[in-house]
């Protein structure tokens, strides 16, 4: 029976309460006990990692990860994508449909569980989408794919338009306790748009797209979810105003969580200023106001998680003019430091905090049995340098693509190890 | 600085761009040595008939994503009158219509040997991302409804040259502000060298948001027109809006062109500016356009001064590097 002991570390599971000095011992594959005490005797370890001055987490999970395959091999692979998660410190991704074709069919999702096997890197757990082909018309066969071992619905890059779809997926999907994860956009508002609307949109002459796209549907989503009893996971959410209501949706009661994005508590539109592609995305970035806005959700827990939208893109589509340049950027290899950096060593948030937002939640939220160190649970574990300071150098990614705008940033904080299953994936340096 | 300076070849020395991208980034003092030097460049030139030779050995190549005459031929004329090579690369019948990318096809001209691109875009930005990726000079000539440093440039120029000083003057941008790369170049450049702006026309195309950067926002044309000193009436750009931002042409007409009605109400030595093209009968009526208080023409003309400023500035010590000053005390080389 193969056995790993880490040693030392400091113990962060926001799942069981835990935050301390201790050991954590692992045998085939499975927790055993965080501290030696309660764990029978076991002689000599298989393997000991020294973990003194690291943190030790359930394996993070993000479940906003486009992983382009099938279809867009060139941006991204499954197996590119799930290296890129382990070097990030995450252990669980969760893959969105938007593919080519779209992941709307049990074949479709076994293709991917076959593939990430194959990779043998971190888990994928598949997003499927809410409408057949994503073309928003009709329900995808939801009941199948939840059969296949689909977590989650989205039709994400694009909002499910039709609000009568949109109702019956939320009317649909809770026979099956799945959340419907929301790209909240409404498209008349951010036509022509590749920025945030706003002073720099208008000095720059760049399309906008304003705070009211985002939150015009986030609105009617949380009053679908209201009168279905659905499950509404708002994505990347990225304004003040979307903050705003969904903290008021919860406090009445409705089934809303939601995700920030590294990039939207970092960022603002001034970055535009240069006319680099690889500030992009949808959302866009938005004010400085938002970006507070956003940290205090994620503080007072209205922001359940931290989510990356992964975005490949190959480097020739981003080098475009700044309209005809896709949206997205990469989040998994920089997510960890931005987090770390933005939020815990500036006081913001708590490291249970941080390892519920990139762990216990997206693991609750997905309902994966991951997130959590109890005993028995599966031996998915990230360990977390908290003052490391590193240089963010994309020559060094795993990923397939460079589309990070951080390139060159100085960070503080990144995964050492991740461990999947029991066995050590990936070890910095 | 003296027409000596221009025959010796020597661009002044606290001019450091190699680019003309916008004029938001350049200071007042920059936006100065332009506009002086474009007088000093019509003068040595005699009203821009007359050719110099400080171009010479230089290539010029005029890149144009979007249709344009007058931008276009200009930049052409005021290469030609400082003795640069003008090569013309049709964006409709190159590779571009292949597939390959603009960021592409300009490092293949770069390859060629040029020494500066003009470049016409309708995305924000592509001047900038140009002059990132190449070693050569960029110099903008509208990038969307970014900036349109030159047009900007010579719309000062042309106030200029009628009021001297701009520090303490009114000047009315009105129309379609949202859309224009002429309003921002011109209101940045009005900014810098001290006058007043005021941007008009209706909130759909004229946001609130302007007065974040000091300038006034005015709806109603009717309340600034007694104010202004210089008007600008700014071309109503149908082909970059989604879904129209007034009920009709002939409700803009009656709220917002500058009429003789209106124009019976304002100073009586106002300046009327149009960067054209402009569209009679919706932001200025025939009989405005034509009567003695217009410039419109006189813009066109002191584009080449301003566009000859531009490209010596920017190309002039490429040029002289590459005769290696030899011509230095030869004042014949102008001709």
């Amino acid at each position: 029976m193969a056995t790993l002991l880490i040693r030392g570390g400091r113990v962060v599971d926001p799942s069981q309460g835990i935050d301390r000095i201790d050991d954590v011992l692992v045998r085939d594959g499975q927790v055993v006990a965080v501290g030696l005490a309660g764990a029978q005797p076991i002689g000599k370890a298989d393997e000991t990692i020294d973990a003194t001055g690291l943190v030790v987490t359930p394996g993070l999970v993000d479940m906003h990860v486009h992983l382009r395959e099938p279809g867009r091999e060139e941006d991204e692979t499954i197996e590119t994508g799930t290296q890129a998660a382990l070097a990030g410190g995450f252990t669980s991704v969760a893959c969105i449909p938007n593919t080519e074709p779209p992941i709307d069919t049990q074949a479709a999702v076994e293709f991917i569980h076959q593939k990430a096997a194959r990779a043998d890197a971190c888990n994928v757990f598949v997003v499927a989408c809410v409408s057949r082909g994503r073309e928003g018309k009709e329900l995808a066969e939801i009941g199948q794919l939840v059969e296949a071992g689909a977590v989650a619905f989205s039709d994400d890059g694009a909002p499910v338009y039709d609000a009568e779809l949109m109702r019956r997926a939320f009317e649909y999907c809770r026979m099956f306790d799945k959340p419907i994860l929301a790209h909240e956009e409404v498209l008349e508002l951010s036509r022509g748009g590749v920025m945030h609307e706003g002073l720099v949109s208008l000095v720059l002459g760049l399309g906008g797209m304003p705070a009211a796209a985002e939150e015009v549907l986030i609105g009617r989503d949380i009053a679908l979810a209201e009168v279905t009893g659905g499950r509404l996971h708002a994505m990347h959410v990225s304004t003040g105003g979307g903050v705003a209501l969904i903290r008021e949706a919860k406090r009445r009661g409705i089934r809303v969580t939601a995700e920030a994005c590294p990039h939207h508590f970092t960022l603002t539109d001034e970055s535009l200023r240069g006319f680099d592609s690889n500030f992009k995305m949808s959302p866009p970035l938005r004010t400085a106001a938002d970006v507070e806005a956003i940290i205090e959700g994620l503080v007072d827990g209205t922001i359940d998680c931290i989510a990356t939208d992964h975005a490949p893109h190959a480097r020739e589509k981003k080098m475009l003019e700044l309209d005809r340049a896709p949206f997205g950027i990469l989040g998994l290899e920089t997510a960890v430091g931005l987090s770390v950096t933005r939020l815990v060593n500036s006081g913001r948030i708590g490291w249970p905090r941080l390892v519920e937002a990139m762990s216990t939640l997206p693991a609750k939220i997905l309902g994966i049995n991951r997130g959590t160190l109890r005993p028995g649970s599966v031996a998915d574990i990230t360990l977390i340098d908290p003052n490391l300071s590193w240089t963010v150098d994309v020559s060094s990614f795993r990923s397939k693509s460079v589309n990070s705008p951080f390139h060159g940033w100085t960070l503080q904080g990144r995964a050492v190890a991740t461990i999947v299953g029991g066995r050590v994936k990936y070890r910095l340096g | 600085m003296s027409t000596a300076a221009i025959a010796h070849e020597t661009v002044p020395s606290h001019w450091q761009h190699r680019h003309l991208l916008d004029l938001e980034r350049l200071t007042s003092d920059e936006i100065r040595t332009l506009l002086d030097t474009a007088t000093l460049l019509k003068e040595a030139t005699d009203g821009c008939r007359r050719k110099l030779a400080v171009l010479n050995g230089t290539t010029i190549v005029t890149l144009f994503f979007e249709a344009s005459t007058r931008t276009k031929t200009s930049f052409a004329l005021a290469a030609r009158r400082l003795g640069a090579d003008v090569v013309d690369f049709s964006a409709s019948s190159s590779s571009l219509s292949k597939g390959e990318s603009f960021i592409d096809t300009a490092k293949n001209l770069e390859a060629m040997g040029i020494d500066a691109v003009v470049v016409r875009h309708q995305t924000p930005g592509t001047p900038h991302l140009l002059a990132q990726h190449l070693s050569v000079g960029v110099i903008n000539a509208g990038d969307g409804p970014h900036e349109h440093p030159t047009q900007g440039l010579l719309d000062i120029f042309t106030i200029k040259e009628r009021l001297g000083d701009l520090s303490g003057i009114t000047v009315g941008l009105v129309g379609d502000i949202a859309h224009s790369r002429t309003a921002r170049s011109n209101l940045w450049g009005l900014m810098k060298l001290g006058a007043k702006v005021i941007l008009c026309g209706p909130p759909t195309l004229v946001s609130d948001r302007w007065r974040e950067l000091g300038v006034e926002v005015s709806h109603d044309l009717d309340a600034i027109v007694p104010r202004c000193d210089v008007l600008n009436l700014l071309r109503i750009q149908f082909e970059r809006q989604n879904t129209r931002p007034f009920p009709s042409v002939r409700e803009y007409a009656h709220l917002y062109a500058m009429t003789r009605d209106r124009l019976k109400r304002a100073k009586k030595d106002l300046l009327i500016l149009a960067p054209g093209p402009i569209n009679r009968g919706v932001e200025v009526t025939a009989e405005v356009a034509d009567c003695p208080q217009s410039l419109i023409l006189g813009q066109v003309a002191n584009g080449l001064a301003v566009r000859m400023a531009v490209l010596w500035l920017t190309c002039g010590p490429r040029a002289a590097a590459r005769t290696g000053g030899e011509s230095s005390s030869s004042a014949t080389r102008i001709y």
